[in-house]
């Protein structure tokens, strides 16, 4: 069955009327892990509150648990857990205080769903008593998870989790949606992080509020379609200069140590001498292997 | 309930853990009170009068006995003469001077008639006319007592009753005006401050999207402003009784239940400020702007309404410390019951009646 339906969701903000979501579609199965990924600004958020009932569709349908996100939005909202990219919780109020609250709000107790939250609780409960406020990022994180998992919700959204976490704590968190899967909780989870797309069982890439892809991980990395070349120099500027100067140029660009670059016709060795020739020296060429990112990229252009 | 009551609680964690929001909750009624009973005073108490004694005979000592032993004036004997006096009042000690001219005694057994000159310093024009009445009923007195014995045909002595408050105390007029002006702040202020944070701080997002019903957020943050603010009225009130000496003169019960409507009229005014604001600054703003600025204009308690243009005085109408002026003042001071202030009670429920309805009917259950 289908946790999530989204048919031609459309969002426009203000007198403008500019379009922050753009006819979006896709569906979530139950138990599904499910990303959409995109830069800041994509739609990712706007998409997710309408999901949450907080905003209302300018366009378009779009169903949670089988319950329209328009008319009967309050069975939705007692069954979604929800996590803001904001970390909203109450800075005033300690840990163990906000885990109360959430869950006597959502009907329920700590006790009665610990198991849920146990693996992640564990790791902050030395601090239950430290206020909300005086916590590190990870730990804000963790408790937020906690307080939107109290109430055992059928769906979890999460807009943005790992915005301005450190990366032990992002690889931590991500541990803990795959153990939440294994609990049958359909997760919906926004990133803008291309490394984290590969986490997540079906991708949803994003830009200027229009999907571009919708795939597993894999499928979209399968479906690159040219010849990704590695290319290594002792100047990284130049390099990225010459490169786009070639003539049988698609795609460049800085991709860490290395310049990613596709070609119409991808010849390692005359590349390699065309840009000995342009002056650069210490040249690598080789194949790369295509990330979330580089299918990304390609979509873009 | 168990949620409602759980939302409660963590609103008093709120407040208890901010110590700014406690200082104003608890320091301000206190301070206000302190400040207005004391310092604030419009009583004309110990004022130096200076008397320039030109008959220095019977009738005038006599007089000046009678002034001097009455605890609003401090009688300076001098014997400056006319000329001087205006340079005296440049110093600004001097509230007034009395003149008694030659033969002062002398003019009232012959003549049946004497004069003495009052000068006062009526840069200040509340204490020179205060202090004028003063001087005039103390001569009027003295008058009456050297008559006692004589008759005198034709005389209509008029006979004034300070009615209420026949000591003329000034704190009469001012805790029921602190009580309106700290319950509408606390009120008012802080529920809208209190909910706007939400919005601000990102917690209405999760609130909304969760079984509890948008309803009774309001409710469960108005609630325990309401308590707070009870707790405020029965401190002014002890202060007023114990520390200002004015008692209560009507049904303590009635004082509190009308409290409780005001207060629960100002959480309705709070709720609607939190509800067209989304930053804690402009609920701030206006409800300081819009509540205690026309609370100080137009509740009566520091300017008389009817000394007013029309205009303003229909304007003031729709300031609920107005009303609430009215009722305490008049329990408080008049000892008045529910039976003559009906009119202004129901005029109050009629504001909080309105006030919450536009307020439920405007509350966003979404964002934007």
């Amino acid at each position: 069955m289908e946790a999530v339906v989204v048919k031609n969701l459309v969002k426009t903000y203000g007198k403008e009327k500019t379009v922050a979501v753009d006819d979006v579609s896709f569906s979530v199965s139950r138990g599904e892990l499910f990303g959409l990924i995109g830069p800041d600004g994509a739609g990712k958020t706007s998409i997710f509150r309408m999901l949450t009932t907080l905003l209302l569709p300018d366009g378009g349908s779009a169903s949670v648990d089988g319950h329209d996100i328009v008319k009967d939005f309050r069975q939705i909202r007692s069954s979604v857990g929800y996590m803001p990219g904001k970390f909203s919780l109450y800075q005033d109020l300690t840990i163990e205080e906000n885990l109360h609250f959430f869950a006597t709000v959502f009907g329920t107790t700590i006790e009665e769903n610990y198991h849920l939250i146990k693996d992640i609780y564990v790791q902050i409960e030395p601090f239950k008593n430290r206020r909300a406020g005086k916590l590190s990022g990870g730990m804000k994180q963790k408790l937020a998870l906690c307080c939107a998992l109290i109430h055992k919700p059928t769906t979890l959204f999460l807009d943005e989790p790992t915005t301005g976490v450190d990366p032990v704590s992002r690889k931590e968190f991500w541990e803990m949606l795959a153990r939440l899967k294994e609990q049958n909780i359909t997760i919906l989870v926004s990133t803008p992080y291309m490394d984290e797309a590969s986490l997540c069982d079906r991708i949803a890439l994003i830009q200027g509020g229009k999907i571009l892809s919708i795939d597993t991980p894999q499928n979209i990395i399968n479906a690159y379609p040219d010849r990704l070349l590695a290319i290594k120099a002792n100047e990284m500027y130049r390099l990225l200069k010459v490169l786009e100067g070639h003539p049988d140029i698609l795609n460049s660009y800085a991709f860490g140590e290395y310049a990613h670059a596709t070609f119409r016709d991808a010849d390692t060795h005359a590349l390699q001498a065309y840009l000995r020739e342009h002056g650069l020296t210490d040249v690598e060429v080789k194949d790369a292997e295509v990330t979330i990112e580089d299918s990304f990229i390609k979509l873009l252009h | 309930m168990k949620q409602f009551l759980a939302f409660v609680r963590k609103e008093f964690y709120h407040v208890l853990r901010d110590r700014r929001t406690l200082l104003i909750l608890f320091g301000m009624p206190i301070a206000q009170i302190l400040i207005f009973g004391f310092a604030l005073t419009n009583e004309v108490k110990d004022s130096e009068i200076l008397v320039v004694d030109y008959a220095k005979d019977n009738a005038s000592q006599e007089l000046l006995t009678k002034i001097g032993s009455s605890r609003y004036f401090n009688i300076r004997q001098a014997a400056f003469t006319h000329k001087e006096i205006l340079g005296t009042f440049q110093k600004g000690k001097i509230k007034a001077v009395v003149v008694f001219p030659a033969n002062f005694n002398g003019d009232l057994l012959h003549h049946n008639k004497a004069q003495i000159q009052i000068i006062t310093d009526a840069s200040d024009v509340n204490t020179a006319n205060m202090i004028t009445n003063y001087l005039s009923s103390i001569v009027m007195d003295y008058q009456n007592q050297i008559n006692q014995n004589l008759e005198i045909p034709y005389r209509i002595t008029p006979e004034v009753r300070m009615l209420y408050n026949p000591q003329l105390k000034g704190a009469h007029g001012f805790v029921p005006g602190v009580m309106a002006l700290v319950l509408l702040l606390v009120s008012v202020m802080m529920t809208a401050i209190s909910i706007v944070r939400e919005k601000e701080t990102g917690t209405m997002e999760i609130l909304l999207v969760s079984p509890f019903k948008p309803v009774l957020v309001i409710f469960a943050k108005a609630f325990p402003y309401l308590a707070l603010s009870l707790v405020n009225v029965v401190a002014i009130l002890l202060l007023s009784v114990f520390v200002l000496d004015l008692p209560v003169k009507g049904s303590v019960a009635l004082l509190f239940a009308e409290s409780t409507l005001f207060i629960i009229t100002c959480l309705a005014l709070g709720i609607f400020i939190s509800i067209k604001t989304d930053t804690q600054q402009i609920a701030m703003l206006i409800s300081l702007m819009g509540m205690l600025l026309p609370t100080m204009m137009f509740s009566g308690f520091l300017f008389p309404i009817e000394n007013m243009p029309v205009p303003l005085q229909i304007i003031s109408n729709i300031v609920p410390s107005k009303w609430f002026y009215i009722i305490v003042k008049s329990i408080m001071i008049k000892g008045l019951g529910i039976a003559s202030l009906w009119k202004e009670t129901l005029i109050l429920l009629g504001m909080t009646v309105f006030l919450l309805l536009v307020s439920l009917k405007s509350f966003k259950i979404r964002l934007q």
